[in-house]
């Protein structure tokens, strides 16, 4: 029995080799990802639609857990046994691959010129001279809520601070729902969900952005400082013992419909739409008055780089250029609804949540989370700061103007703007 | 059944149980004998069956110790290593923005350890004395259930009492409700002024069952001739613990404590798998560990920094080889051990 087995098995493995060999001559190219959930969309839809027009070249998607993606790939960059093609974390965890020579410059790649220069701002030398990762996509910061709640109560969509409090208020005394669904327990989820959500509206977007790059506003003044006021308004509202409730726990919230409001990022579409039982309805991050410019974060998230020791250089290339495509930006952004293409020319999509979030490029102005580029280089870090003093203004226990501060002293003690 | 077999007939006289092991005397004669005879031919076996043991402990925990020490003296400069002597450690200790987090950790750490100290060892000891009581039944059971907790792995436990404690759907506010203590109910992992205990009593749950197992083999060992003396003395029940067998258990509390004492200062997984690497709300559950991770191998934006990491490493090695010290060479040595 063993040895009938055991032929069994040599045979087969026999089988499967000659028919590796049978394909030997065509280049088998390996992506390296930490976005493991995409791996059925990269199978059944990216990876067959490129291979029908490149016959000759395979691809294959590799991913790695996300929290063990950058040392695992450090690791293999350094043994020389990493995959072809790398997807690039947006700004200075690729811009360090780049500079230790382990990401190829793409910046005259076939394709790269589809993107605007903010899109491409994250994968680029800070002179802007050398890009080296295709930009692949960005999420979208605002809110979603419960469509059927807001009907219930007639509340309308607000569009202005005052209208959304207004609605919060409302939403409290009914009682029926928690008015938002959101927990300080994770740290990110405030200062992702909220300070960077509502920031870019006080900040104005990107021109907040660059004056706090370089170095003419402060993180203490008027602007930086009003979302954490706004941040430590939202504590009411949120559901009892948020202080220990998880990111998990509010998306769970949410989409079970006891929550009407949920500060998102444009990532949950893909689940909620399988979860949530009732119909959902997104805005922008209200303004001061009617009719101000409104301004969105829409953050590059994604991207995809030339691992620079690749033997298949050029196949890989091939393989950007068709990623750069708007043939890829089609099929990706329809297979994960909320990860939008930064691709210039415009995508169709059918999920109408998606479309809502996106309609907002045209009437907003897009910026990027003003913590990514360059001011967490140093230590403290200010993004992980930012964690940290945003949950602790909505807990109630640091003041505004002392989180500001204490961001602030910790960004001068290692920044030195205008250099 | 570790059952204790009774050899010999009550009362028997129990002082000739007081040898102590470590007899200087006549280890020093034995020195000296062996420098007095003859030229010996160089014992090649002992080498040799040393050598397995010392090779793998070598490679695989006094190399990456010696790694460690010397990453901590480099620092990486334009990609390239280079020799900063003690830079590393003045930056950790004269830089407020390291030094700030390494008491702040130091200190959660010293907090960590007292609660494992006050909590965990005597409850474990009074669990050990009651499991050796001979009246209890169903004892194997107790001793499995309270002892299952510490094999299981930390990201259960972690996660589980996340569940447990969660304001949301946990049990804990269910179940403080139905006894009317609903309002005594806190979101405990998420407040800075809770947090921090709060993990420590459920590392406490978990491990519990560890100086509750050493503590009961050692119950297990004192003879039964030197109770049956204690009883003939009229010394029984509780002041037979205190007296008698609490005495003879001391060694292993020793033991347990410095256990305890090196588990404390190395944990991470707990804190990581409960309230993830910036140790929140607040940084108020970073401990040495967390901090260690941060520095290391970053975290979300912050990119790891492997030899800042490494100082802290050597600032843990250090704190736990100093408190190993203080416990072989000032409380071991008083120790008085008992041979039967």
């Amino acid at each position: 029995m063993t040895t009938k087995l055991l032929t069994a098995l040599l045979l087969g493995t026999s089988i499967l080799g000659s028919a590796g060999l049978a394909h030997a001559e065509d280049v088998t190219l390996n992506i390296e990802s930490w976005r493991g959930d995409d791996l059925a969309i990269w199978k059944d839809k990216l990876i067959p639609a490129f291979e029908a027009k490149n016959p000759g070249i395979k691809v294959v998607f590799a991913p790695s857990a996300p929290t063990e993606y950058d040392a695992a790939l450090g690791a293999k960059l350094a043994a020389g046994s990493a995959g072809d093609l790398i997807t690039c974390r947006p700004f200075d965890k690729s811009l360090e691959l780049y500079k230790k020579g382990n990401l190829a410059d793409l910046s005259a790649l076939p394709g790269m010129e589809n993107f605007s220069p903010v899109a491409k701002s994250a994968w680029q030398t800070d002179d802007g001279k050398a890009s080296f990762c295709v930009p692949m996509a960005s999420v979208i910061h605002g809110f979603i809520y419960n469509k059927d709640a807001f009907d219930k109560l007639g509340i309308k969509v607000p569009t202005t601070r005052d209208e959304f409090f207004a609605a919060l208020d409302k939403i409290k005394a009914d009682g029926t729902y928690i008015p938002m669904a959101m927990g300080t327990k994770d740290l990110w989820e405030a200062a992702t969900m909220g300070y960077q959500n509502i920031g870019p509206n006080y900040w104005k977007g990107e021109d907040g952005r660059a004056a706090l790059i370089k170095g003419t506003q402060k993180l203490t003044d008027k602007d930086w400082v009003a979302p954490y006021e706004e941040l430590a308004k939202w504590k009411p509202y949120l559901g009892d013992g948020f202080e220990a409730q998880t990111y998990p726990d509010s998306q769970n919230l949410f989409t079970l419909g006891r929550a009407a409001i949920y500060p998102a990022g444009s990532w949950e579409i893909g689940l909620f739409n399988t979860q949530a039982q009732f119909k959902m309805g997104a805005f922008p991050p209200p303004v001061e008055k009617a009719g101000d410019t409104c301004y969105i974060s829409d953050h590059t998230d994604i991207g995809m780089g030339l691992n620079a020791a690749s033997k298949h250089a050029d196949a890989a290339k091939t393989f950007l250029s068709w990623v750069a495509s708007p043939d890829f930006a089609t099929i990706y952004a329809n297979a994960l609804p909320g990860f939008f293409s930064l691709n210039s020319s415009p995508v169709k999509m059918a999920d109408p949540l998606a479309q809502e979030f996106v309609s907002w490029r045209g009437k907003c102005k897009s910026t990027i989370r003003s913590t990514y580029q360059i001011l967490s280089r140093g230590t403290p870090n200010l993004e992980n700061e930012t964690w940290v003093e945003s949950a602790n203004v909505i807990n109630g226990t640091d003041t505004p103007e002392a989180a500001a501060k204490k961001l602030q002293t910790g960004l001068d003690s290692w920044y030195k703007p205008g250099k | 059944m570790p059952h204790r077999a009774r050899t010999s007939g009550p009362c028997i006289e129990a002082s000739s149980s007081n040898n102590i092991v470590w007899n200087r005397e006549t280890a020093g004669t034995e020195l000296m004998a062996a420098d007095i005879s003859p030229k010996r031919p160089f014992r090649w076996h002992i080498a040799i069956f040393l050598a397995p043991a010392v090779l793998v402990y070598t490679a695989i925990m006094i190399l990456p110790l010696a790694g460690t020490l010397q990453l901590s003296l480099f620092r990486n400069i334009e990609q390239h290593q280079v020799f900063v002597g003690l830079d590393n450690f003045r930056t950790l200790f004269g830089d407020p923005n390291w030094s700030v987090n390494f008491w702040n950790a130091l200190r959660n750490n010293v907090w960590f350890f007292i609660i494992h100290m006050l909590v965990q060892n005597p409850i474990g000891v009074m669990l050990a004395a009651l499991l050796s009581s001979p009246r209890l039944r169903f004892a194997a059971f107790y001793r499995t259930a309270i002892f299952v907790p510490t094999i299981l792995s930390f990201v259960i436990v972690g996660f589980a009492w996340k569940l447990i404690l969660s304001p949301l759907w946990g049990v804990a506010p269910h179940m403080m409700d139905l006894i009317g203590l609903k309002s005594l109910f806190t979101p405990w992992l998420g407040k800075e002024q809770y947090a921090l205990t709060a993990l420590s009593l459920i590392s406490v749950w978990q491990f519990v069952g560890i100086p509750m197992m050493l503590i009961y083999a050692a119950l297990l060992s004192i003879p039964e001739e030197v109770i049956e003396a204690a009883e003939c003395d009229g010394i029984t029940g509780m002041s037979q613990f205190w007296k008698i067998k609490l005495p003879l258990i001391l060694p292993s509390i020793g033991i347990i404590s410095i256990l305890t004492f090196v588990g404390n200062f190395n944990a991470f997984d707990l804190i990581y798998t409960a309230q993830g690497a910036l140790a929140g709300p607040n940084y108020s559950t970073d401990i040495l560990g967390t901090f260690l991770y941060r520095a290391f191998f970053g975290f979300q934006l912050q990119v790891g920094d492997p030899n800042m990491g490494a100082a802290i490493a050597t600032m843990m090695f250090l704190i736990i080889l100093g408190g190993v010290c203080v416990y072989l060479f000032l409380v071991q040595t008083r120790l008085r051990r008992y041979q039967f």
